[in-house]
């Protein structure tokens, strides 16, 4: 229980650092970290199957290609644009009107139900595959389909000369 | 594993729907504060993942696997949505030379 709560903490805390670094290459290292906390999350729900894939796509795969995008552009703090403060208390306000209601919205529930693992084999790669190749195969093609066209469009798209992408 | 699976035996579901609720909101914030076009799309994967731990959470509370699937194809579309949205960007900064959204103001009309 204590190690939800610290890794709870943990995340919340590195989840603000995203937001409120100034420069993007931290705010970038910030999120590698979140994530990190996401997997362990993923660990103690012992779900192993999204704990690897969060691993090896979110923190291997986008965001290093985050990370990359951000130094091909070679932005420095002082290119970083800043909004007023007028602004930025509208955004806070905002932000926590939505927790609030959220919050208050759960507190109407009383009793809480502790999350207990019935089935230890739920999160399992064997398990999983069996409900997605199941009862979830056609949107499992249908995302082939759009993992492709994402494919071809961010090549048209980043392709600089004209000429090359007719 | 079976000892790390104990752990979390006794953490209540509205621990984990407070925790998804703070970092959402976080992402939100992140989106409205920030005129940084990469960091707005870090606090949008923020708040993805927000929804994935939620949805990983509930999937276990009921013991229902599909929760799970759909944690594996929002992440699918993460990564197609982050290689066409940075592939965006990466066109804005060869034409603005700036990543600063305020540049985009002429998508108003």
């Amino acid at each position: 229980m204590n190690t939800f709560y610290f890794i709870a903490a943990l995340s919340v805390i590195f989840a603000i650092l995203v937001i409120s670094a100034k420069n993007p290459v931290h705010s970038i290292l910030y999120l590698i970290l979140t994530f990190f906390t996401f997997t362990v999350h993923y660990i103690l729900l012992n779900a192993q199957f999204l704990a690897i894939v969060n691993f090896i796509v979110y923190m291997g795969a986008i965001l290093v290609l985050f990370l990359y995008t951000l130094m091909l552009m070679n932005l420095n703090k002082e290119s970083e644009p800043v909004k007023s403060n007028l602004v930025k208390i509208a955004a806070v306000i905002g932000g926590g009107c939505f927790l609030v209601t959220i919050i208050a919205a759960l507190k109407t529930f009383t009793g809480s139900v502790p999350v207990v693992l019935k089935d230890t084999n739920l999160g399992l790669v064997k398990n999983l595959g069996k409900t997605l190749f199941n009862e979830y195969l056609l949107p499992f093609e249908i995302s082939s389909v759009l993992l492709l066209s994402a494919m071809v469009g961010a090549v048209l798209l980043a392709t600089k000369d004209p000429k090359t992408t007719a | 594993m079976e000892q790390l699976t104990q752990t979390i035996q006794t953490v209540p579901l509205n621990a984990y729907i407070t925790l998804c609720t703070v970092i959402f909101a976080i992402g939100v914030i992140g989106v409205l504060l920030r005129r940084n076009a990469i960091v707005i799309f870090m606090s949008v994967e923020l708040m993805l993942n927000a929804v994935n731990l939620l949805l990983t959470a509930f999937s276990v509370y009921l013991g229902d696997a599909s929760g799970q699937v759909f944690v594996f194809f929002i992440m699918a579309l993460a990564a197609a949505e982050v290689a066409i949205g940075l592939a965006i960007i990466v066109m804005i900064y060869r034409n603005t030379n700036s990543i600063d959204i305020k540049v985009l103001n002429r998508l108003k009309w």
